[in-house]
């Protein structure tokens, strides 16, 4: 699968862009602040209907337009054309060949990427909530039952908490009124926790090969999934924390408070990780899933590297390019602020190479 | 909109209160009325009125009514033993044109959801319980057709614990693949759903 080309209105700093790319690597070439990013975001918009960067649309518009829009084509066997625009106040449109979508995330996982920024760390840093989200994008990617289970259970889990809070605001209890929604919440708990543990299973030991190859091998990373579903007797333990729930006016038990936590030589990666270990993982965690979505899709997925050559030290920068040339990946995305190192690099790669310059 | 009559306006501005009309609609319908003889004014506004103070629900199944029972609570050829739980009263409607159900309904009103403040203390559960309680003869079973929502399995499952002194026999409407439906068409989670909840095949 590749993008064959892309145009936008209004998208960000773009007011007209039209571009055809080249099935293998295309470079984005330009100042800071030339519109590079932006570009992939675009990209980014095509494939996971949203932006990478900004969770409010209204942002993606460019100053003072009144709408934006971004089509392309993927050539995936046949043609699929994409189209994506949003006003102001008004819901965002989404077709595939001309016809929209009835519900947007339908598009979701059909033309997959892989974004690599290697300076965004937040999923190692701050708190759980993202790393649950990163795992979460990539299970609703590779199996929409899983994400049909999440929207529900996360569903579920607001009417549970508005009861709760009516129980403490009204003071009093009503446990055949709270059941179903104990029973239903655990029932898609579990299918949520099994499909994480399962998923976790299978990404592990690919995160542990990335990261092995890129950082020589010096140190030993591990990936654990915490939940407390792990517990022998959950269910008596949910049921246990009802006082509790009633007290704090939500569930305080859940797929929903889950973490996974990244150790480095046994120690936590957050906590005791130097910048370079860091962003090392971050890669790994990205190949990982670049590798999970080839092999579930069967093919290969794009991948988009935001300032990679600025922000990795050149090891880390050859072993990347070892893997350009052994055509591990398909289309490649790739931004450069500097023209003659992007040049260079690429140089001697037996890939068709597109340059643009911004 | 500028209209050049207070009057219009003051009539456009009620009759665009009704779901599914705006200020055009109920322009055109005002000017329409305008337009008639008065007669045909005075009837609609008559009627509505008419509607509005006399129309009342029925004190067993809560289904509109003209009579403090209505006529299927009454109808002699009605199966007595079998309640039809439902949300709302379309849903009566939907199920009567069906001609495939002969027993008698009960409408709650609502649905249990405590994002929307609807708890069951809003709903009509109290007279489905006191209804069973004292029906002769005895009801013996409930069907539940509720929207298949969580919304609805939560009510369907409270209505079961509150419903559990008495010997019932209780079922939901079946969920699965329309009938003339296509089956490529059809959702993933219905389909996934009717493959687990097969029904066994007879070669009738």
């Amino acid at each position: 699968m590749y993008l064959e080309n892309i145009s936008l209105i209004n998208f960000k700093n773009y007011d007209e862009l039209n571009l055809k790319f080249s099935s293998q690597v295309n470079c984005f070439v330009g100042e800071n602040g030339s519109g590079k990013t932006n570009l992939l975001d675009a990209i980014h918009y095509l494939s996971m209907t949203k932006s990478a960067f900004h969770a409010v649309e209204q942002q993606t518009i460019r100053h003072e337009a009144p709408f934006f829009m971004v089509q392309g084509q993927f050539i995936k066997e046949k043609k699929h054309h994409i189209f994506c625009s949003f006003q102001s106040g008004q819901k965002k449109v989404f077709k595939h060949n001309k016809k929209p979508y009835e519900k947007i995330s339908e598009h979701i996982g059909d033309y997959p990427l892989v974004l690599i920024a290697p300076d965004d760390t937040d999923v190692i840093r701050e708190g759980s909530e993202l790393r649950r989200r990163f795992f979460d994008s990539i299970l609703s990617q590779i199996d929409k039952d899983y994400l049909h289970t999440l929207m529900r259970y996360n569903h579920i889990l607001k009417q549970r908490n508005s009861l709760m809070k009516q129980f403490s605001m009204q003071n009093y209890f009503d446990k055949d009124l709270l059941e179903p929604y104990n029973i239903q919440l655990l029932e898609h708990a579990r299918a949520i926790f099994n499909k994480r543990k399962s998923f976790i299973f299978r990404f592990s030991p690919l995160v542990k090969k990335h990261y092995a190859n890129i950082s020589d091998g010096k140190e030993a990373v591990e990936l654990l999934y915490q939940s407390e579903l792990d517990m022998e007797r959950y269910e008596a333990f949910f049921i246990q924390n009802i006082k509790k729930d009633l007290m704090m006016q939500r569930t305080t038990s859940g797929v929903h408070k889950d973490d996974f936590e990244f150790m480095i030589d046994n120690y936590s990666l957050k906590k005791t990780g130097s910048q370079g270990q860091q962003k090392s993982f971050l890669i790994a965690l990205k190949l990982a899933h670049f590798d999970v979505m080839k092999d579930d899709k069967g093919f290969k997925p794009l991948l988009l590297l935001d300032d990679i050559f600025d922000k990795l030290d050149d090891k880390r920068i050859g072993k990347l390019l070892d893997m350009i040339a052994n055509n591990v990946f398909g289309q490649l995305f790739v931004t450069d602020a500097r023209p003659e190192r992007t040049s260079r690099i690429f140089e001697h790669l037996p890939a068709e190479v597109k340059v643009f310059n911004f | 909109m500028q209209f050049a009559s207070k009057l219009i306006e003051e009539a456009v501005t009620e009759i665009s209160r009704l779901p599914g009309i705006g200020k055009k609609t109920a322009l055109r319908l005002v000017l329409f009325l305008l337009k008639e003889e008065k007669a045909i004014t005075q009837a609609l506004s008559h009627a509505l009125q008419n509607m509005r103070e006399n129309i009342r629900y029925c004190d067993v199944c809560h289904n509109i009514s003209d009579t403090p029972i209505c006529t299927i609570c009454t109808g002699h050829r009605r199966d007595q033993s079998i309640i039809c739980v439902v949300e709302d009263i379309p849903d009566i409607l939907a199920i009567e044109n069906t001609a495939q159900y002969n027993g008698l309904y009960h409408v709650l009103g609502g649905i249990i959801s405590p994002m929307e403040g609807m708890g069951p203390g809003e709903l009509n559960i109290e007279s489905l319980v006191n209804r069973i309680a004292t029906a002769n003869p005895a009801v013996q079973e409930i069907i539940f057709a509720l929207s298949p929502t969580m919304e609805g399995d939560t009510t369907a499952f409270y209505l079961t614990k509150k419903l559990k002194a008495f010997a019932l026999k209780t079922s939901t409407i079946a969920r699965g693949i329309p009938i003339g439906g296509e089956l490529e068409y059809t959702d993933e989670i219905t389909l996934g759903r009717s493959i687990l909840s097969r029904i066994a095949y007879d070669g009738k």
